[in-house]
């Protein structure tokens, strides 16, 4: 049996528009194993959230998977029907949003809403699923989950929803967990209660994750690898202690140096000249070439490519730029 | 010590939260009150950024609109030492605070239009054209709309308004939340170098405090509606005297040190309508003894800049926990 859970090849998303083609994720591979958090970071419109939901099959038309291959356990599941993918979705990946309060129906109990989950996808009597409900509850850290059980979601704070959802998204102890920014929307405190409980559902069940979030921090204190994502591409993949701290792509290293320190003392922070290229303008070559300092006439001609590990960037690639 | 541009003292601001008038008659419901501001000084002196942090509801945003007049407060006073033309605002949603259907001219240019009504349009058009060159746009850029420019883009055209009317003071409420880091980091640099140039004082507001160190010069802590301490950055920082500021220190994450396996501090922010006696961190604070649940800590006479609302950090530290201005 292979360790690997989730495993993306070459996955290229397309979004077909009047004025052609825009390609919303490019050429992306990677993998998580069991018992592991990978960490999905990059600014506003890098593909990070979108490479999360082409994996649970839940792009807007009309985007589309146009190349490459998702496999979960082994089984190739973009090639799956929207009955099929159902069938994966909530059973075998679970998805936390970083809104709890969309993800939870406010009409219903939120016992109601785990135990309609809990028998979607497994079989299990009314009241068996009901103990598993504050089973979970309690797994996911609400206090007195006997008389919680019965609250509707707006009687919860936005910590205590987020451990709901993510209690809904562990009903059918799913082999991988796709969260997407699930503590944005919640205070430092409040978040660090989140991460610590994603990593001790990670640790003791085995489930692999996908975090997706715009905050290296986040990433550095939960993720074991991290890929760092610009203009729809993998800038560098690697474990966090390489990225976080021996940064190889320019665009890592800027991205870090323009986040204030808690430590140093900084006159000026450093930036990265000019913005994130929209889909319909990415230049030829390196896609951060026009914004890099090192670039030279093979970044602005070849897409320099990493699979699997390593920094997309001729300049690491080959030591130099040709 | 020169005089602070704005003073305020003892400002409460409180909000009506109670259910409807038939509700409370039939279902006897009592009147709730909101204390969003519960009894805050401070004092910011001219060229030096205060930072107020703290998590979502502990009243920061409330106190930059009480500070520029957009709510009156309830009790209490703000002295603000200026020209009230002097002070401007810079808001979170750099989408929410442009009007969509003005060109970005005519968006700077209105506190010119407003402050100096006399003033001739080839004036006007040249000071909108060397303001947004001053944010780093183009004087080209004046002809287009909003919806043209990215969120960074955008709070640069939010602070070329701010700007306009040449103003001393300006409240910045989490000016740079919505945007990612590296613009962030542009903004922020924008910025330091205005202050720098024109000797802008700021307030400045935030929950993110690796932004706050790189921007103030004095940072005040809030929680529930009070500031529980008040320090120098860099005293901040290296020996922080009350329980929820070591607590937040403690949980940010640290890209330099991430602490991956720390245990997290427990519990939530209680409701503001219905906050627990005595000091209201209790619930959540490991030191919290007899005293605290049953007494506020109040200011105290002042011995240096520094001051920590906390019995248990005033009876710690010798001259440490004890109020004055800053």
């Amino acid at each position: 049996m292979t360790e690997t859970v989730l495993d993306v090849r070459n996955l290229r998303v397309e979004f077909p528009t009047r004025h052609g083609v825009l390609t919303a994720i490019d050429d992306v591979s990677l993998t998580i194993r069991r018992g592991e958090i990978l960490g999905v970071v990059g600014e506003s419109g890098a593909g990070k959230s979108m490479t999360g939901m082409a994996i649970l099959g839940l792009l807007e038309p009309p985007g589309r998977i146009a190349g490459g291959e998702i496999r979960l356990s082994g089984d190739r599941i973009d090639t799956l029907s929207e009955t099929g993918m159902q069938k994966v979705r909530g059973r075998r990946i679970g998805a936390v949003f970083q809104d709890p309060l969309t993800s939870l129906n406010p009409l219903f109990r939120v016992g109601d809403q785990l135990v309609e989950t809990i028998r979607l996808h497994t079989r299990m009597s009314r009241s068996a699923a009901r103990a598993r409900a504050l089973e979970l509850m309690r797994e996911v850290g609400i206090p007195a989950v006997e008389e919680r059980i019965d609250n509707y979601p707006h009687q919860f704070s936005g910590g205590m929803r987020q451990r709901i959802v993510i209690a809904l998204a562990l009903c059918a102890e799913p082999e991988l967990i796709i969260a997407d920014e699930p503590t944005t929307a919640l205070d430092v405190s409040i978040q660090a209660q989140i991460t610590a409980l994603l990593k001790r559902l990670c640790r003791d069940r085995g489930t692999a994750v996908m975090l997706v979030t715009h905050d290296m921090g986040v990433i550095a204190e939960t993720a074991d690898r991290v890929a760092v994502m610009y203009a729809g591409r993998l800038a560098e993949l690697g474990t966090v202690d390489d990225v976080v701290r021996r940064p190889r792509h320019p665009y890592t290293t800027g991205l870090m140096g323009s986040i204030p320190s808690l430590r140093r003392d900084e006159a000026e922070l450093q930036m990265i000249p000019g913005a994130m290229p929209r889909l319909d303008a990415i230049p030829t070559g390196c896609a951060f070439n026009p914004r890099c300092a090192f670039a030279g006439p093979k970044c602005r001609r070849d897409i320099p490519r990493t699979h699997g590990n390593g920094a997309a960037c001729w300049l690491a690639l080959e030591g130099a730029t040709a | 010590m020169t005089r602070p541009i704005l003073e305020v003292d003892a400002l409460e601001r409180r909000f009506d939260v109670s259910a409807p008038w038939l509700n409370r008659i039939l279902e006897r419901k009592p009147r709730r009150t909101l204390r969003a501001v519960d009894g805050v000084d401070f004092d910011i002196r001219p060229g030096q950024t205060l930072a107020l942090v703290g998590e979502s509801g502990c009243g920061k945003s409330t106190i930059a609109k009480l500070v520029t007049g957009l709510h009156a407060p309830s009790s209490g006073s703000i002295r603000f030492n200026g020209d009230p033309e002097k002070m401007q605002m810079i808001f979170q949603d750099p989408y929410a605070s442009l009007n969509p259907r003005w060109r970005v001219g005519r968006i700077v240019a209105e506190p010119l239009r407003t402050l100096r009504p006399g003033m001739p349009e080839a004036q006007v058009t040249a000071r909108v054209e060397e303001l947004l060159r001053t944010v780093g746009l183009a004087p080209t850029d004046a002809a287009k709309f909003p919806h043209a420019f990215s969120g960074g883009q955008r709070q640069r055209i939010s602070i070329a308004r701010a700007l306009a009317g040449e103003p001393e003071f300006l409240v910045c409420d989490e000016p740079t939340s919505a945007l990612d880091v590296s613009v962030q980091a542009q903004v922020l640099n924008l910025m330091k170098r205005l202050q720098r140039e024109m000797g802008l004082t700021y307030l400045f507001i935030s929950h993110d405090l690796s932004v706050v160190r790189h921007m103030a010069d004095v940072i005040a802590v809030m929680y529930l509606g009070r500031i529980v301490e008040i320090q120098p950055t860099k005293d901040l920082f290296a020996n922080p005297l009350h329980p929820y500021t070591r607590m937040l220190l403690d949980t940010i994450p640290d890209l330099e040190a991430p602490k991956r396996d720390r245990a997290p501090m427990g519990g939530e922010v209680p409701s503001p309508v219905s906050p627990p006696a005595g000091c209201s961190f209790h619930p959540r604070c490991p030191l919290a003894f007899d005293r605290c649940r049953r007494e506020r800590p109040q200011r105290e006479a002042s011995v240096h800049d520094r001051r920590v609302a906390c019995f248990a950090a005033a009876g710690a530290g010798a001259g440490a926990g004890v109020s004055a201005d800053v």
